[in-house]
């Protein structure tokens, strides 16, 4: 069994996952799904003739006028295909295809900021926001996490390496959400130097756009990093403890190879593929929790997206963003597999 | 992997301090939880959202005790109701009176007083309030007539300090203050020294007077309220709900949704694990692959649907978290059960013809067990902060008021940014102390299953 064959049953299985999602979620939100769009239709369609007036003054009185209004929203909704349940197979199908196509229609209540009420735009200019802040933090967790954990890594037991430790079980267990809000009224409230609310209040097009959204990152940022980087911390040290103990490390330093090389260059580089993957897994991760820290901190981005979508029910936007998040989700799955089956050529063979 | 008796752990299990100290911390929750459960009501719990039960406490009030931090004491919210009460008749008139005694003690005014009662007579007693000062003035404060009726009567007020004729009544002392109390509030002026407008500690006593000619008159449910900004052990809410009362009904809550989530998805997690792993084959095959499939799934947005379109009632939201926590058991343990199925006394115990059934659960599962219990410990914490983010999306059970409820409202009123420590910090210390017991419970359970792990 060889590395593509590895890939493709994988992509099978991923794009499986995919489907049965989003079947998931017509099937949470169809039923309600029909109602709303069957509303949307009589409204539209009695606004439409009552605009007519000269065919509202051709009707004797008010029964045949209803009567007519109620042929005219049965013959729109037939057209649509709204009659039939929404798993009937042809309209399940169709809403899987233009789900594929990225076609998600038009929001029921949400606009994105320039009007746009397709699903589409609405995403598209949610999404690099929440990459930009998650993406940011999860880089700067990385980073402090894959060197403190090979610091402590490399010395069992000492200080630095029981105070990663305990703080790493600490912080696991505290909310980050909570953490934001803790955050909020000690640099928001108490020391006024950084903003509770982290949406910039200028427009869009200002030229100080981008510096203001900057300086409102920080708060979130530093909040997830927090939290964030202990975990990981643990996780490298882990890793390393395991890679210090191997027979080549007593090799090195049997040489006389400087400790500290041995330890980020030769070591680290060993504890490379279970680093990345975890990486990759943690990259979608964090968008996926963005839900409850964009929140928190008012981010106009996915996640506040998803949390505003739900308690309008507005079900597009809901679909839509549940696809695009389940997506992300399975590329790094993907993607953590992959590595690791590169990295790892156990995995592959599945043994 | 060897086998314990449950003796061997628990000897193992007292040598490890931080799994003491977790046993230690769950045991105080325990206790916070028995506790809740003898001496509040159940019906609090439904009556959490409900505004009216919560009148007579104040506003957004912090604990009592900042005032031992304090140098300047804020006044506490005081609620009076065991007044003293007396009867007198002479001749035709009874007179009923009550004397609510307050002892006064703090630097700043309090924000309002009220006094609510129930009256039971007939006729048009009169009512009267008048307040004796530590400095023995006494003041008039209201002196007026019930409203008529020539039956037994049964009638319901709440007198505010705002009350006008309260205003009025106060405007004929002005002679004994040296400043202008024209446009000050009654609380103002009523708690003021006479020479300069300060307050003047000492008692207060504030007394109610019903005359009637029928002596059958009554006052019951009398209550005086002494409006502070100090309230109770946590302070209360912008609801004027007590906060204690909130953080220990979230105690047994979010005992009882951790431990049934963990305890269910760990059963889960290691029959189907360990299902599949004996099996082998077709079964395993098809068994891990639908594995894969909820592994796949993203859990929060998820559990933010079924939450918002199926039910946000408490006991499915633990079965819809239970959906997904116990994929990752039933990973380990298939692979554990691999390992188990090829010892000698299974392969014995398959050619004596036993059934499956009876393999899997007397011999396989056995030895998992020290797994499983840590499993259980470690997954407790994830499904109650899992619960707290969705409440505190607010699509928690309205009628199970867990913390993840309390911090939603604290966001949903800006608390945090207007600095009302009182009600955002206490519930998160107790989902991070909760968490952190079942952590440490599980980090010394693991290091007991996994000796490899102690080096």
């Amino acid at each position: 069994m060889g590395f593509k064959r590895f890939i493709a049953t994988r992509l099978i299985t991923m794009f499986g996952v995919l489907m049965i999602t989003v079947l998931l979620t017509i099937a949470l939100v169809g039923s309600n799904m029909d109602t709303i769009l069957v509303r949307g239709v009589s409204f539209q369609v009695r606004e439409e003739i009552t605009e007519n007036r000269a065919l509202v003054q051709g009707f004797k009185d008010i029964e045949e006028f209803d009567a007519f209004v109620q042929s005219k929203i049965n013959q729109r909704v037939k057209e649509l295909g709204l009659d039939e349940p929404w798993y009937s197979p042809q309209r399940l199908g169709l809403t899987l295809y233009k789900i594929l196509i990225l076609d998600f229609g038009h929001a029921t209540f949400l606009t994105s900021d320039s009007g746009s009420s397709n699903v589409k735009d609405i995403i598209f200019e949610k999404l690099p926001r929440t990459i930009l802040l998650f993406t940011t933090a999860t880089i700067i967790i990385s980073i402090i996490g894959i060197f403190l954990g090979a610091y402590s890594g490399s010395k069992i037991r000492s200080k630095v390496d029981r105070l990663t430790s305990s703080f790493a079980v600490v912080s696991s267990s505290f909310p980050v959400w909570w953490v934001g809000m803790l955050m909020i009224f000690v640099f928001a409230f108490t020391y006024q130097i950084f903003p509770a609310r982290a949406t910039p209040t200028i427009p869009i097009t200002d030229p100080g756009y981008y510096g203001a959204l900057l300086y409102h990152m920080i708060l979130p940022i530093t909040t997830i990093v927090i939290i964030g980087f202990g975990a990981w911390a643990y996780l490298v040290r882990n890793f390393m403890v395991g890679i210090m103990q191997e027979d080549f490390i007593m090799a090195k330093r049997a040489i006389g190879i400087e400790e500290k090389k041995i330890v980020y260059t030769h070591a680290l580089k060993n504890a490379a593929p279970p680093i990345l993957t975890v990486l990759a897994l943690s990259l979608s991760g964090s968008l996926g929790g963005a839900i409850i820290t964009e929140a928190v901190f008012d981010w106009p981005g996915m996640g506040r997206l998803y949390f505003e979508a739900i308690s309008v029910m507005d079900l597009p936007v809901i679909i839509g963003s549940t696809y695009i998040l389940t997506v992300f989700f399975l590329a790094s799955i993907f993607l953590a597999d992959i590595l690791y089956g590169y990295f790892d050529p156990r995995v592959k063979t599945g043994s | 992997m060897s086998s314990f008796t449950s003796n061997e752990i628990l000897q193992e299990f007292m040598k490890n301090k931080i799994g003491l100290v977790g046993v230690g911390i769950l045991m105080g929750l325990i206790t916070i939880s028995i506790i809740t459960a003898i001496t509040i009501p159940a019906e609090t719990f439904r009556e959490w959202n409900n505004p009216t039960i919560w009148i007579s406490y104040p506003k957004t009030s912090q604990p009592s005790w900042v005032n031992y931090f304090l140098i300047e004491k804020i006044p506490e919210h005081k609620i009076l109701d065991s007044p003293a009460i007396g009867t007198q008749t002479s001749g035709e008139i009874s007179v009923i009176s009550q004397r609510f005694v307050t002892n006064y003690q703090y630097d700043s005014f309090p924000s309002d007083f009220s006094h609510e009662y129930t009256a039971k007579y007939s006729g048009t007693p009169l009512f009267e309030m008048s307040v004796t000062r530590p400095d023995r003035l006494e003041l008039q404060l209201i002196s007026s007539s019930l409203p008529l009726s020539q039956e037994y009567n049964v009638y319901h007020e709440r007198v505010f300090s705002t009350d006008n004729s309260i205003r009025k009544n106060l405007q004929q002392y002005q002679d004994n203050f040296e400043f202008l109390i024209e446009d000050m509030s009654a609380e103002d002026i009523i708690f003021s020294r006479t020479d300069i407008n300060e307050v003047l500690k000492g008692d207060y006593v504030f007394t109610v007077n019903l005359y009637g000619v029928d002596s059958e008159n009554k006052i019951e449910e009398s209550s005086f309220i002494i409006g502070g900004k100090a309230f109770g052990l946590m302070g209360t809410d912008e609801l004027r709900r007590d906060l204690a009362i909130g953080l220990l009904l979230g105690t047994p809550l979010a005992l009882f949704i951790g431990i049934s989530v963990a305890v269910g998805s760990v059963v889960m997690g290691l029959v189907y694990g360990v299902y599949a792993g004996f099996k082998g084959k077709y079964t395993d095959e098809t068994m891990m692959r639908l594995n894969d499939v909820v592994y796949a799934l993203p859990a929060l947005p998820f559990l933010i649907i079924l939450v918002a379109t199926i039910s946000n009632s408490i006991f499915l939201m633990v079965g819809f978290l239970m959906i997904f926590g116990w994929v990752g058991i039933a990973k380990v343990s298939r692979s554990m059960a691999l390992q188990i199925k090829t010892r000698q006394y299974v392969e014995a115990s398959k050619l004596m013809g036993q059934k499956d059934r009876t393999i899997i659960f007397k011999h396989v599962i056995p030895q998992l067990l020290p797994y499983a219990f840590a499993s259980i410990a470690i997954s407790v914490p994830a499904a109650i902060t899992t619960e707290a983010g969705l409440s505190f999306l607010g699509l928690g059970d309205p009628s199970f008021p867990t913390w993840g409820q309390i911090l939603h409202d604290a966001n949903i009123f800006g608390a945090a940014a207007r600095g009302l420590w009182w009600w955002v910090v206490p519930p998160g210390i107790m989902i991070a102390i909760t968490g952190l017991a079942f952590v440490f419970i599980g980090n010394a359970l693991d290091t007991i299953a996994n000796p490899r792990l102690k080096r």
